[in-house]
């Protein structure tokens, strides 16, 4: 097990990316879903359908488009974001936006106009009303979408190899490292990383469920 | 006096809403009609909740206008929705705190609110612990703690069954005697205005019917000519004396005196309802009878209302009554304005 130092640099890597995305993903994915729940907009459909894209599309799609869209050529000439830390969030941003905005989505539905009813005619303006009604009623769509965004994160591999590479310390991610580790036939150091990956995710998914269900008996 | 004007327009599929009112903003104003005639979009016009092409007055305020539309949260109503809809993460505290953080005139005094409402016992506990009737009257209680200059109520008693409505309408009474902003209550229970309600508006698909003070609205017989049984006198009478041997409470009003049984008061003024099917009238004045309210009266006025029915109204010293009798007594006895009867007053509610 002499690679084991660069393994968990690839694992504290995945968890720092994990972590930075989910954080752009609520503060973009919140508006964003609130947009979508209230807009009587006849078009909101077409924002709908873009968001859900990253559920169809094989990664690699993505990845090659944002290859092309970060690269030194592309969005922001002569500024690449391609093959860095920052390529990979804006890339898992977008991967896992519908992992986001769907829960939080379905939440802001669900509270419905009347409570927001209520808070204006006791006097609270629309932001007010969003800060002080929307966001604690939704707050279980919160917990679902940042664990949703955290896991999904966890898991990429197809957005990484296109735009990510392979750089220790900067876009070495965990499945990136085991799948050199099985191309390599290094599987000890594979087994390690994956049961790795496998403790981190069901310890994740363990705390929610049990932190849900907690809510559902206090509030029955 | 000052007014809420409205010139309220709105037309949906299969509902029209067509109404000009002048609304007093003293008192209680009540707003009757079916289900589906319009009353709570009338509300939630005044409220700003519902966009339309209306004009809406309060005072010399401007609230709404073919140019300008002041939203919601700046309109100064407390708005009591069907349902009680408390925020659930908030505790009752939680919930009245909420509405006094966002007042805009002076701080309201949450203690004396939740004493009046009486749910002082109830500040610490979670909405979903309390029974709808405490849910309504915290909900009465945070709407007003939003210091409203006009208190709305739509149906407050409709998500209530029996038992709760009836505990609940001391609360209501109690509102009706120490608020002094203007109250306009909507309901589709005539019983439940006749209790309250200064002042009347019967709505009908979208229009508006008639409208004023309530016992003269309830007692006016173009009112009524789709539903006679509505017709009613309302009475608010002085309690002038007790039989106790009897059992029999003496009610003093501006056409005599009534007996009625009933436990001593402990007010000195009682609202009555008589139902306009409980009068009937003779020529002469019956003795040898077992009714106890026999009252002299003068025909006022002799409406037609159909169904083979006719509405009396009657002149009692300077009050009104209303009666119902057949088109066949009424030929029977020859009613026609001026002449002199006697109403025989078989049944008399003691509304509050």
């Amino acid at each position: 097990m002499r690679i084991v130092a660069p393994d968990l640099e690839a694992i504290l890597l995945t968890l720092r990316l994990a972590f930075i995305s989910t954080l752009v993903l609520l503060v973009i994915g919140t508006p964003l879903a609130w947009w979508l729940a209230r807009s009587r907009n006849r078009f909101s459909f077409i924002v709908d359908a873009l968001v859900a894209l990253p559920l169809v599309l094989p990664p690699t799609v993505l990845g090659f488009y944002l290859l092309i869209s970060l690269g030194p050529q592309g969005l922001f000439s002569g500024f690449s974001l391609a093959f860095t830390f920052t390529g990979l969030v804006v890339g898992s941003v977008i991967y896992s936006l519908p992992f986001v905005v769907q829960p939080l989505r379905d939440a802001f539905t669900s509270i419905g106009d009347r409570p927001l009813e209520v808070a204006a005619t006791l006097g609270a303006s629309p932001s007010d009303r969003f800060f002080s009604v929307a966001l604690p009623l939704a707050r279980r769509g919160f917990l679902t979408a940042a664990v949703l965004a955290f896991a999904h994160t966890l898991g990429e591999f197809g957005v990484v190899l296109m735009i990510g590479g392979n750089i220790p310390g900067e876009t070495r991610v965990a499945s990136i490292a085991i799948y050199e580790h099985v191309e390599t036939l290094n599987y000890g150091a594979a087994h390690f990383l994956s049961f790795g990956m496998l403790m981190i995710s069901f310890g994740l998914l363990a705390l929610v469920y049990a932190t849900n269900r907690r809510a559902g008996v206090l509030r029955a | 006096m000052s007014t809420l004007d409205l010139n309220c327009r709105l037309q949906r599929s299969g509902f029209c809403l067509d109404v000009a009112l002048s609304l007093p903003l003293t008192g209680v104003t009540g707003v009757y009609g079916p289900s589906g005639c319009g009353k709570t979009t009338l509300l939630r016009i005044i409220a700003g909740l519902e966009s339309s092409d209306s004009s809406v007055n309060f005072g010399d305020q401007v609230w709404q206008s073919p140019e300008q539309f002041l939203e919601p949260h700046k309109r100064s109503v407390g708005y009591v929705f069907q349902q009680p809809g408390l925020f659930s993460y908030l505790s009752v505290r939680g919930n009245l705190e909420y509405a006094r953080k966002r007042a805009a005139g002076q701080s309201t005094d949450i203690a004396a609110l939740s004493e009046l409402l009486g749910i002082s016992k109830l500040m610490e506990r979670m909405p979903d612990t309390l029974s709808g009737g405490e849910q309504q009257r915290v909900a009465i209680a945070r709407a007003l703690a939003s210091g409203p200059q006009i208190l709305l109520m739509d149906e407050p008693l409709a998500s209530l069954d029996a038992a709760r409505k009836t505990e609940f309408l001391p609360y209501l009474q109690s509102l009706h005697d120490e608020l002094s902003i203007p109250v306009i209550y909507v309901s589709h229970a005539i019983d439940e205005i006749a209790r309250i309600a200064d002042n009347l508006v019967v709505l009908h698909e979208g229009s508006v019917v008639a409208e004023g003070a309530l016992s003269s609205v309830l007692s006016s017989a173009n009112l009524f000519r789709s539903d006679v049984s509505l017709a009613r006198t309302v009475i608010d009478a002085q309690v002038s004396g007790f039989e106790a041997d009897d059992g029999l409470t003496i009610l003093r009003f501006d056409g005599g005196e009534l007996l009625v049984t009933m436990p001593q008061p402990d007010t000195e003024c009682v609202r009555l309802q008589i139902a306009a099917s409980d009068i009937s009238l003779t020529l002469v004045e019956q003795s040898d009878t077992s009714i106890l309210n026999i009252l002299p009266a003068q025909v006022a006025a002799v409406d037609e209302v159909g169904s083979g029915r006719v509405l009396v109204t009657l002149l009692v010293g300077s009050s009104q009554l209303v009666a119902q009798v057949s088109s066949r007594s009424a030929q029977q006895l020859r009613l026609a304005e001026g002449l002199q009867v006697y109403a025989q007053i078989k049944g008399v509610a003691v509304l509050a």
